[in-house]
């Protein structure tokens, strides 16, 4: 974007998404209009490319770039937002007049926080070159190296079906108020999956890389892995569901520790309605909940995660420590609770996603390698991935779900065959106290570590036919 | 497939300048009102198709697509939140060398859409050098016209605070129920104006509006806490379907059924007969039928993410495969009024079908889009597209999702109380709860929101913790009675997602409530 033409955006990005300058731009564009007590602006502004692949050729790709804003405007307490992606002097206006409006019409929010003011944040750099120019081109060459791996590692005649999905992104948010805040995030993402076939339909293998910076993925080496799995699952033995030692590969611990983070919000337990309520009131929180070797935190400036400092009010998003050696340390609370509670705001209030942590978290391994986990497992079974988990109870944390792509017997330290798939009710809550080994963690997306971790008496409901 | 200019332009005038009738006469035709179209779409769309068949296109289409969302959520006496949004742009996707790119942009402008309709093309060739098969179209017939949903009142122009207050009154009829502390009520709300044009000279304007309420009550007591959650099918209806669900006249007898589960006792595990209320069967039937009669699943398109699919290949099971007994007959359909998946055109311009993926119990069709019909058409004897295209945004692209699927009701007038009265040991379903199944549609665990033990033909209390496991054909080849046409609801879904990018799509189910025998129930408490 060149000079100030009448309206900024009349022409295509030059960049694919905006920069800390015009961002700031926009924002004062939009807060000019603005006529609430309070208004705050927030801008996601972006691009999306990716390529889908099914039967060893690209099946669609795409590229898309957008950029939004969002406008919530105070009026006493009462508060309301508007979005449009439709930039134009007339638009933004407009925009910002149907916030106000709705605002008006809205009733008092007694627990609404006001907006922020400037803050601090540390310095996250979650932003890759290599990321942002990975073209339709090269999207197109790293596939194909991820099929022809999976085919030649399939071995001749094999006639391995290979299909996934290569997405990258990069974009900028910000958030700014009209107390003075203003916050700009860049960031990158890229994820390839692949999952292999054998074509007598028996056999099924999946492998999966996401990260910040791309050039940390290796296609052929995901394609080799999805491969070699599809090979050694064909023709699976049907065992007794019942209860078992598993060892799970860190994508299948982030699966189902996944559901956990929701449950560390503060204002659910304090009310009696979360998973770490104690009935009569009060909470757990300083007591013992896990294994001595448990330590779970989300942090934004933390290397292997980079996430986005800030929350989408501004909040700084600081430190959390769900677990630390077994003990429930701490919530996340969002400002209206933790101004009730006498506590620090976290940033993200600690939904659903990533427990007041923007969507980072890390499970801190251990040392050992998902094949030393093997190797000391005298009867076991071995998890790949998990599919389509939903809750059963959210007292317990209970889930039901499925395994996914490699599930695999384990015998005196070694693979001795493939099983079918199970379906399983387990709550993460409870494995986290049956652990027997947790193994050396690793990013299995960007803003994710996990470690591999071996656990007892995990519950294989009934067995599953699908491949 | 030709591309002429002026004739596109012709074409478009041609639809400015008149009203076309709908292939739904009941519904007025028209266009939407000009305050929703920019002046100059028709042009924009032009001149992308220009740009795509001078970049190399042999085949080309253009969606603009204009969303306005609303959602409101209240809990108890505050309102969570209130957004409203919109969202505008352009999408195009192009076929080079018999591979498909796509690309989309908000920059609504000549330029703007001349640069992205070249990105398509750009998309295309590179995804040809990794194509081992052309992309064929099957035939569809040049069409131009308007429709839209047909409603008494559009949700979005009832003013903000009788949402509110609706809601609010919701919330304290609940309230007033001993026992109830927390109450969570919600609107969720879209129109959504899409013009389609392609290169064959297609092109169709639709206005789309669907509604979503939703509700649920907390109750605390000894037992700890229970949760209740009223199904309120999300429709393709105006505000009226809405307020016809009298949700503060309601809430008190909904919010009670969350203190009944506290005292509610646990169940054994074990065999039962299910009555499965359609409050809950439609779930079950998108699951277990909707998805698994994917095409693209069946080929393995979607086999990185959602998976495959336990009916494959098309060759083994058309016409072979017993789904279940001959009361059971299951139609894929884009016509049916109030349904979400309702419309005129498909986002390829193909026109809205209606036919029949299990006949008499008996496996006979997929869902298809063009480019999926030729696969199967020397197997069904059908060779146009069901019409399944869809995407959900002018930034998605659009590919294969589940129409309308449902269970026909029994021709005798059957109803839920009949079902009860002829069971001797078995447990009622009611609503929508947790819901997981395999990657290829097998093995499911379905529960619900409220659970009855019927003995002897009657109802005999409360129970909770209940889930039903079971195998899809096995499931279906046991239901051994179903309700008639006046117990016959239209369920639905707003979110259902599939694809990568992963992309949502909204979708009803109706049936009659079903009987099936001797399935496997867990109990999903502490001690599962």
């Amino acid at each position: 974007m060149h000079g100030e033409p009448k309206s900024l955006f009349a022409a295509p990005l030059d960049g694919e998404y905006l920069t800390r300058e015009q961002a700031k731009a926009l924002a004062d564009r939009v807060l000019a209009f603005a006529k609430a007590d309070e208004t705050r602006v927030n801008i996601t502004s972006g691009w999306d490319g990716n390529t889908r692949f099914a039967g060893n050729e690209i099946t669609t790709s795409g590229g898309v770039t957008n950029t939004s804003i969002t406008v919530t405007s105070t009026i006493g307490r009462r508060r309301a937002s508007s979005a449009t992606n439709i930039l134009d002097e007339a638009s933004l206006e407009r925009t910002v007049q149907f916030a106000e409006s709705l605002a008006r019409l809205s009733p008092e929010n007694p627990e609404l926080a006001p907006e922020l003011g400037a803050q601090d944040y540390p310095t996250v750099n979650g932003y890759f070159d290599a990321t942002a120019g990975l073209d339709p081109e090269k999207r197109a060459a790293a596939v194909k190296r991820a099929i022809d791996a999976a085919e030649t590692a399939g071995g001749p005649g094999a006639d391995i079906f290979v299909a996934g999905f290569l997405q990258a992104n990069a974009g900028a948010s910000a958030v700014a108020t009209s107390r003075g805040l203003f916050a700009y995030h860049r960031s990158s993402s890229a994820n390839l999956g692949i999952t292999a076939r054998t074509p007598d339909g028996t056999g099924s293998g999946w492998s999966n890389a996401g990260a910040h910076d791309w050039s940390v993925i290796d296609a052929a080496a995901l394609g080799r892995t999805a491969s070699a799995k599809a090979a050694a699952s064909r023709n699976p033995k049907a065992i007794e569901p019942g209860l078992y030692t598993v060892v799970l590969e860190p994508a299948a611990v982030a699966d189902i520790m996944g559901s956990l983070l929701g449950t560390f919000n503060a204002r659910g337990n304090d009310e009696g309605r979360g998973t770490f309520s104690r009935q009569g009131g009060g909470t757990q929180l300083g007591e013992k909940i896990a294994d001595a070797r448990v330590t779970m935190y989300s942090d934004p400036a933390d290397p292997e995660l980079l996430a986005q400092p800030f929350a989408q009010d501004g909040t700084p998003v600081r430190r959390v420590t769900f677990i630390e050696n077994g003990i429930l340390k701490e919530f996340s609370y969002d400002r209206f609770w933790a101004a009730k509670q006498g506590k620090a705001a976290t940033g993200g209030g600690g939904g659903s996603g990533g427990g007041g942590g923007g969507g980072a978290v890390k499970f801190v391994g251990g040392t050992k390698t998902t094949a030393e986990l093997i190797a000391g497992t005298k009867r076991g079974i071995l998890v790949t991935h998990f599919f389509y988990i939903r809750p059963l109870d959210p007292r317990t944390v209970m889930l039901t779900g499925l395994t996914r792509d490699g599930t695999f017997l384990i015998e005196n330290g070694k693979i001795t065959t493939a099983v079918k798939n199970f379906r399983w009710n387990e709550s993460p809550l409870f494995m986290l106290s049956k652990i027997e080994e947790i193994g050396r963690s690793e990013p299995v997306g960007a803003g994710r570590v996990m470690p591999s971790l071996k656990c007892t008496d995990f519950n294989f409901s009934s067995l599953s036919d699908a491949v | 497939m030709s591309y002429d200019r002026r004739d596109f332009l012709k074409t478009s005038v041609a639809a400015t300048a008149l009203v076309i009738a709908s292939p739904n006469s009941a519904v007025a035709a028209r266009r939407p009102p000009d305050r929703w179209i920019e002046a100059g779409s028709d042009e924009l769309m032009a001149a992308a198709l220009g740009a795509a068949r001078s970049a190399g296109a042999t085949y080309a289409d253009v969606r603009i697509g204009r969303y306005r969302s609303q959602n409101i959520g209240t809990r108890e006496r505050q309102i969570t939140g209130v957004s409203d949004a919109e969202s505008y742009g352009m999408g195009i996707r192009a076929i080079v060398n018999g591979a498909w790119g796509f690309a989309a942009t908000s920059v609504m402008t000549t330029d703007g859409v001349v640069k992205v309709a070249r990105e398509a093309a750009r998309l295309a060739r590179a995804a040809s050098s990794v194509q081992k098969r052309r992309i064929e179209l099957a035939p569809t017939p040049v069409v131009t016209g308007t429709w839209q949903t047909p409603v008494t009142r559009d949700p979005l122009d009832v003013p903000i605070e009788d949402k509110v207050a609706m809601l609010f009154a919701a919330n304290d009829a609940a309230l007033k129920v001993p026992g109830i502390r927390f109450v969570n009520s919600g609107l969720q709300l879209l129109r959504e104006i899409k013009m389609y044009a392609n290169s064959e000279g297609t092109q169709t304007t639709q206005t789309f509006i669907r509604v979503g309420p939703s509700f649920s009550a907390t109750a605390v007591g000894k037992g700890g806490f229970q949760q209740y959650g009223e199904e309120l099918a999300p429709r393709g209806e105006g505000w009226e379907y809405v307020q016809s669900l009298d949700m503060p006249g309601n809430a008190a007898t909904w919010a009670s059924l969350a203190v009944e589960k506290l005292g509610a006792r646990s169940v054994e595990p074990g065999r039962y007969d299910l009555i499965i209320t359609p409050e809950n069967l439609w779930l079950t039937i998108h699951e277990s039928i909707g998805h698994p009669t994917e095409l693209d699943r069946a080929l393995g398109y979607e086999a990185n993410y959602a998976g495959t699919s336990f009916i494959a290949p098309p060759e083994a099971q058309i016409g072979k495969l017993r789904y279940g007994r001959p009361l059971m007959t299951i139609q894929g359909d884009r016509t049916q009024e109030g349904s979400l998946a309702r419309c005129a055109w498909d986002d390829e311009g193909v026109a809205a079908d209606s036919w029949k993926i299990v006949d008499k119990g008996v496996f006979r069709d997929y869902q298809t889009t063009r480019e999926q019909a030729g696969a199967i058409s020397r197997l069904t004897g059908v060779s146009r597209s069901h019409g399944c295209s869809f995407a959900d945004s002018w930034d998605s692209v659009q590919f294969q999702r589940m129409p309308n699927i449902s269970l026909m009701p029994s021709e005798q007038n059957t109803s839920l109380n009949d079902i009860i009265a002829a069971t001797d040991r078995g447990i009622i379903i009611k609503n929508r709860g947790s819901w997981s199944i395999d990657h290829q549609r097998y093995n499911f665990q379905f529960s619900g929101q409220a659970y009855y033990e019927v003995r002897g033909g009657k109802i005999t209390g409360m129970l909770k913790d209940v889930a039903y496991q079971s195998t899809t054909p096995v499931f279906w080849n046991s239901m051994d009675m179903i309700g008639g046409k006046d117990s016959y609801y239209l369920g639905g879904s707003f979110g259902d997602g599939k694809g990568q990018p992963a992309q949502s799509n909204s979708v009803s189910h109706g049936c009659p409530p079903a009987r099936f025998r001797a399935v496997n129930v867990v109990n999903t408490g502490r001690e599962a």
